[in-house]
C-alpha cells in the first residue's frame, strides 16, 4: 500500500520521481545496470547494445508519433542519416565520437525539419504517406550519391574511441550506450514536464485549440520532427558504431514498421512505453528463435524465421490497437496501482 | 541526336499497360475507402495474396488454370471479408491513423504468410494467356500486357458505370464518415462494410493474377502497393475516375522515367510525384475536399 | 456610461463573411467597451460561432475591420491575437483529453513563457524556475478562484460536463487575457451550475477587470449578467444595446419568438428561464 506521500510543495509535486520507494527501486536499477556486463556473456550484452539503441531511437519516434501525433515512417531513413553521418565523418575526419554523434543529431535533425514543412498544408495520413516518400527518397540518396555514402558498397567504421579505450566489443560499448541512453531518456521526460511537450500533446489532441492558445502550429510540428530527428540521428550513429558498416540497406522501410510496432506495443506518449515497447519488440526475434529450435517439427528453423517474425510483427501491431491501445505501459501502471492500493481494491 | 520514337512508343505502351494495372487495384482500394473510409496499405499485399492464391490452386492443387483464378478470385473475396471482420470492424470509431496502422500490420502478416508457405523465392504463373507478340504499327507490346489492359479497362469501365447510376453509391459515402447517421437511413452498415472489402479484394485479386503472369509471383510483389499509394493520393482517395487518370498517369511517366533515366529512378520519380502532388492539391485531382468544422 | 467617450476594446466593423455562396456574416458591426460583459443572442445558425471564430482569427472575412485597442488585427494570424490577448472557449469543449486538468491550464500561459527547448532539455535553470513559478501562479489565481483544486490532477476526460466547462475557463483565464469570449459558457449546465458560473464570470469582470464577450441562449443569464447585448440574425445585427433596449425591440421579437402578442412575449423575455 503507497502511503506517506503527499507533497507539501509545488517542486515536489512537479518532480519526476516522487516517492522514497520509487527512489529506491531506480538505484536497484542503476546497480544492475552496472552490474550486468559482468555477469553477462556476449551474446546478452550484444542484445543489451541493440535494445538500448532501440531505446533512443522510440523515444524520438515517440515524440513525433505518440505525443505530437504526426505518424512518421520514416525513423528508419532518419538513423539513416545520422549513421552515414557518423561513418563519413569517422572516415574523413576522424573527430572525436561524441562530437560525431552530435553532429549527427544535428544534420538529421535538419533532414527532419525538411521533411516535417509539409506538416502544416498536409494531414494525418496524408503526412504518414510522405514520410514513406520521404523514406524512399533518402533510400535513393543512400544508394546513388556515391562520393558521401560510398553507393550500394556503403561505408565501414573503425571502432569508436572514448577515452583512449577502443570500444570493438560489446562489454566497451555498452559503456557509451548507457549513459548515452540515460540522457536521452531523461531529456524526454525532462520535455513533457514543460510548455514545449505539452504544446506537443496539445497540438495532437486538438491542433485548433492549441492555436487559439498561442502556440505557433507549424513552428512546433517542425521543432517535433527536428528532435525526433534527432534522437534517431543519434540512434543511427550509435548503430553505426556498432554494426560498423552501413548501407543502403541497413535501414529498410521495414525497420521503420518495427520502430513503430514498438511504441504502439510499448505505449504511445509515454517515455515508459518507448522503453518497455523497444525491449519487447527486440526481443521477439530472440524469443522466436528459441520457440522455432524448440518445435520437434522436422522444419528448416532459419528458413521460416523470417516470415514467422513478420507475422508477429504485424499480428502484434494489430493485436495490441484493438486489445490495449495504450500499451504495455498501461499494463504496468494497472499492476503499481494495484500494489499502490493492496490490500484494497480501488 | 534522334528522338527514338519507336522506343518511345514502346515503352509507353508499356506504361499505359502497367497504368491499367494500377487504376485497377486504384479502383478496389477506393472501393475500400469510400465505403468505409480505411485507407488499405495493404492493398498491395491483397493484390499479392490473389496472386499466390490461383498460382496454388493450379499448381499445388492441379486445377485447371480458368477455375484457379475464378477460386482464387473468390477465396481472395473471403479473405477480405474475413480480415475486415477480424481486423477493421473493432476499429469503427477509431481514429483514421490507427486503422491505417492496423493495415499496415495486416501487410506485415500476409508477406509473412505468403512467405512461409510458398518461400521467398520468385516463381512463375502458370501460363493464362497466349504469349505471342502483338505489333501496334511497328511498336512491340506483349500479349499479356496487351490482354490485361483490356480486362482492367472493362472492369474500371464497370467500376464508373456502377458508381454513376448506382443510387448506392452515394449511400456508400454515407458509411464511410458517418455510420451512425447511415444506420439510421435504414442502410445496413455491417454488410456494406463486409461487401466493399469482399470486392475490393476480389478485384485486388484479378489485378494480381495479370501482375502475376507478367512478371511473376514473389512476397515482394506488396510494393505494386507503394505505387497504388501514389496513384490514390493523385487522383483523390474517394474517386474512381481519379483512379483511372491518375494510374494511366502514373503508368505512363514511370516507364518514361525508367526507360530515359534507368530503372533505378523509378521509385524516386513516383514519389516525387507524390511529394508534389501532396504540396499544391493534397486532395487530389478528383477528390472531395475534407472541410473541418470548428 | 458614457460610451462614446470611453474608448472600445473590440470593435467590428462592416464584417461580412461568405462561404461560397451562403452568407454566414453580413455587414456586421458593433463595438465592445473595456470591463464590461457582452452578449451576442440571436437564433440558430444566425451565425454567432461564425462571428466568433472570425474574431479569432479562423476565418479571414471578406469585408470589413477589426480593431483590437485601436490596432487592426483583421489580418493578425491567431495564434498571435492570443498573445495580444484574446482568449476563447468553444461551444463543444476544446480541452485536450490526454492531458490532466493541471496541464491543460498551464497550456493556457504558453505564449507568454520563455522556456526553449534546450532549457527543457535538461530542465535545469529557466525551465525549472519558469515552471514553478508557473505553478504557483495557477494554483494560487486560477485553480482557487474557479474551485477546482479538488480535481487539478484528474484526466480531463473524466470530468463531468459542467467540471469540463469549468476548466476550460480556467484555461482561457491562464492566458490572462484582456477579452474573454465565452461561447455558451452555460450550454447543457442545470440551474446550480449555471449559477455557479454565472458568479464565475461576474467575479471575473469584477476581480480580474477582464472584459467579457459571450453567446449565450440562457435568455436569463443574459439579461441578467449583460451591460450590453447584440442580437444576430441570418448574420445580420438587427439589434444592439442594453437588456431592456433590446428586449422592447419587435425585430427581436419577431425573429425569435415569431409574430404574436408583443406585450405577452415581452414578459416572457423578461423571465429567467426554468431549467
Amino acid at each position: 500500500m503507497r502511503i506517506g506521500t503527499a507533497k507539501f510543495t509545488y517542486k515536489h509535486d512537479e518532480a519526476l520521481f516522487d516517492s522514497r520507494t520509487q527512489y529506491a527501486w531506480l538505484l536497484v536499477l542503476a546497480c544492475s545496470l552496472v552490474a550486468f556486463p559482468f555477469i553477462a556473456n556476449e551474446y546478452w550484452l550484444y542484445l543489451a547494445c541493440l535494445v538500448m539503441i532501440n531505446i533512443v531511437s522510440a523515444t524520438g519516434l515517440n515524440i513525433l508519433t505518440g505525443y505530437t501525433g504526426l505518424v512518421s515512417l520514416g525513423q528508419a531513413a532518419f538513423m539513416g542519416i545520422g549513421a552515414y553521418a557518423v561513418a563519413y565523418m569517422d572516415n574523413h575526419f576522424g573527430t572525436p565520437v561524441i562530437f560525431n554523434l552530435l553532429i549527427a543529431g544535428g544534420i538529421t535533425m535538419l533532414g527532419g525539419v525538411v521533411v516535417g514543412i509539409p506538416s502544416l498544408r498536409v494531414k494525418g495520413l496524408y503526412l504518414a504517406i510522405a514520410t514513406i516518400a520521404a523514406s524512399m527518397i533518402l533510400h535513393f540518396i543512400f544508394a546513388n550519391w556515391g562520393s558521401v555514402t560510398g553507393g550500394t558498397a556503403g561505408l565501414t567504421v573503425a571502432p569508436p574511441v572514448l577515452f583512449g579505450f577502443s570500444l570493438d566489443t560489446s562489454f566497451l560499448f555498452y559503456w557509451m550506450v548507457v549513459p548515452v541512453m540515460v540522457m536521452m531518456l531523461l531529456g524526454a521526460a525532462n520535455l513533457f514536464r514543460t510548455r514545449i511537450g505539452r504544446a506537443f500533446i496539445a497540438i495532437r489532441d486538438r491542433d485548433i485549440s492549441a492555436e487559439v492558445l498561442g502556440i505557433p502550429l507549424l513552428r512546433y510540428k517542425l521543432l517535433s520532427f527536428g528532435l525526433s530527428s534527432f534522437y534517431a540521428g543519434v540512434a543511427g550513429g550509435l548503430w553505426a558504431y556498432f554494426f560498423r558498416i552501413v548501407t543502403p540497406e541497413s535501414f529498410p522501410l521495414s525497420m521503420s514498421i518495427f520502430f513503430l510496432t514498438a511504441i504502439i506495443v510499448g505505449g504511445m506518449g509515454s517515455t515508459l512505453g518507448s522503453i518497455l515497447g523497444a525491449v519487447f519488440v527486440t526481443m521477439i526475434p530472440e524469443v522466436l528463435k528459441l520457440i522455432v529450435g524448440w518445435l520437434p517439427v522436422s522444419v528448416d528453423a532459419t528458413l521460416i524465421l523470417s516470415p514467422v517474425r513478420t507475422i508477429v510483427f504485424g499480428l502484434l501491431i494489430i493485436g495490441f490497437l484493438i486489445v490495449e491501445p495504450l500499451g504495455l505501459q498501461e499494463i504496468w501502471r494497472r499492476i503499481r496501482r494495484f500494489f499502490h492500493l493492496w490490500p484494497f481494491k480501488s | 541526336m534522334d528522338f527514338d520514337w519507336l522506343f518511345f512508343a514502346e515503352i509507353s505502351l508499356a506504361g499505359l499497360g502497367t497504368g491499367g494495372l494500377y487504376a485497377l487495384t486504384a479502383l478496389a482500394f477506393v472501393i475500400i475507402f469510400k465505403s468505409t473510409g480505411v485507407v488499405n496499405l495493404a492493398i498491395g499485399e491483397m493484390l499479392m495474396v490473389g496472386a499466390y492464391l490461383v498460382y496454388g490452386l493450379a499448381t499445388g492443387f492441379g486445377l485447371p488454370i480458368w477455375l484457379a483464378i475464378v477460386v482464387g478470385v473468390l477465396g481472395s473475396g473471403l479473405a477480405g471479408g474475413v480480415i475486415e471482420r477480424l481486423a477493421i470492424r473493432p476499429m469503427v470509431g477509431e481514429s483514421p491513423i490507427s486503422t491505417f496502422m492496423i493495415t499496415v500490420g495486416l501487410a506485415s502478416v500476409l508477406v509473412g504468410a505468403v512467405e512461409l508457405i510458398w518461400t521467398a523465392d520468385q516463381r512463375r504463373m502458370p501460363p493464362i494467356m497466349p504469349d505471342e507478340a502483338i505489333f501496334i504499327g511497328e511498336a512491340f507490346v506483349s500479349s499479356k500486357v496487351f490482354y490485361g489492359f483490356f480486362v482492367t479497362l472493362i472492369l474500371i469501365s464497370l467500376g464508373l458505370l456502377v458508381f454513376r447510376f448506382w443510387r448506392g453509391g452515394v449511400a456508400l459515402r454515407a458509411t464511410a464518415f458517418d455510420q451512425g447517421a447511415a444506420y439510421s437511413m435504414g442502410i445496413n452498415v455491417p454488410r456494406v462494410f463486409s461487401l466493399s472489402w469482399v470486392i475490393g479484394a476480389m478485384i485486388a485479386a484479378v489485378a494480381g493474377v495479370i501482375v502475376g503472369a507478367i512478371g511473376g509471383i514473389s512476397p515482394a510483389m506488396g510494393i505494386f502497393g507503394l505505387s497504388v499509394l501514389v496513384v490514390v493520393i493523385a487522383g483523390g482517395l474517394d474517386s474512381v475516375l481519379g483512379a483511372l487518370v491518375a494510374g494511366m498517369a502514373i503508368g505512363l511517366i514511370e516507364s518514361w522515367a525508367s526507360g530515359f533515366l534507368g530503372g533505378e529512378y523509378k521509385v524516386v520519380v513516383t514519389f516525387l510525384i507524390l511529394i508534389i502532388v501532396l504540396m499544391i492539391r493534397p486532395y487530389g485531382l478528383f477528390g472531395t475536399r475534407e472541410i473541418e468544422r470548428l | 456610461m458614457n460610451q462614446a467617450v470611453i474608448e472600445p476594446l473590440l470593435t467590428l466593423g462592416n464584417i461580412t463573411l461568405a462561404f461560397g455562396g451562403v452568407k454566414a456574416l453580413t455587414d456586421v458591426g458593433f463595438n465592445v467597451v473595456l470591463n464590461t460583459i457582452t452578449t451576442v443572442i440571436g437564433p440558430n445558425g444566425a451565425g454567432k460561432t461564425s462571428l466568433f471564430n472570425t474574431i479569432s482569427g479562423f476565418y479571414k472575412p471578406q469585408a470589413g475591420e477589426i480593431l483590437f485597442e485601436g490596432k487592426n488585427i483583421t489580418s493578425t494570424p491567431a495564434p498571435e491575437r492570443a498573445r495580444l490577448g484574446l482568449a476563447r472557449s468553444f461551444q463543444n469543449i476544446a480541452l485536450f483529453r490526454g492531458m490532466t486538468v493541471l496541464d491543460n491550464i498551464k497550456l493556457g500561459r504558453h505564449a507568454h513563457l520563455r522556456t526553449n527547448v534546450l532549457d527543457s532539455f535538461f530542465y535545469l535553470g529557466r525551465a525549472r524556475r519558469e515552471e514553478l513559478a508557473l505553478r504557483r501562479e495557477v494554483e494560487e489565481r486560477i485553480i482557487d478562484f474557479l474551485e477546482i483544486d479538488h480535481i487539478r490532477h484528474h484526466p480531463v476526460s473524466a470530468l463531468s460536463y459542467g467540471l469540463q466547462k469549468r476548466v476550460e475557463m480556467a484555461r482561457a483565464l491562464a492566458i490572462r487575457p484582456k477579452i474573454l469570449m465565452l461561447d455558451e459558457p452555460v450550454a447543457g449546465m442545470n440551474r446550480e451550475e449555471t449559477e455557479d458560473m454565472a458568479r464565475f464570470i461576474l467575479d471575473v469582470r469584477q476581480e480580474w477587470g477582464i472584459t467579457v464577450l459571450m453567446v449565450e441562449h440562457d435568455m436569463g443569464m443574459v439579461m441578467d449578467l449583460s451591460d450590453h447585448v447584440v442580437v444576430l440574425n441570418f448574420g445580420q445585427v438587427i439589434a444592439d444595446g442594453t437588456p431592456e433596449e433590446v428586449q422592447q425591440n419587435p425585430e427581436v421579437i419577431r425573429a425569435y419568438l415569431g409574430s404574436g402578442d408583443v406585450s405577452d412575449l415581452r414578459q416572457r423575455l423578461r423571465q429567467p428561464v426554468t431549467q
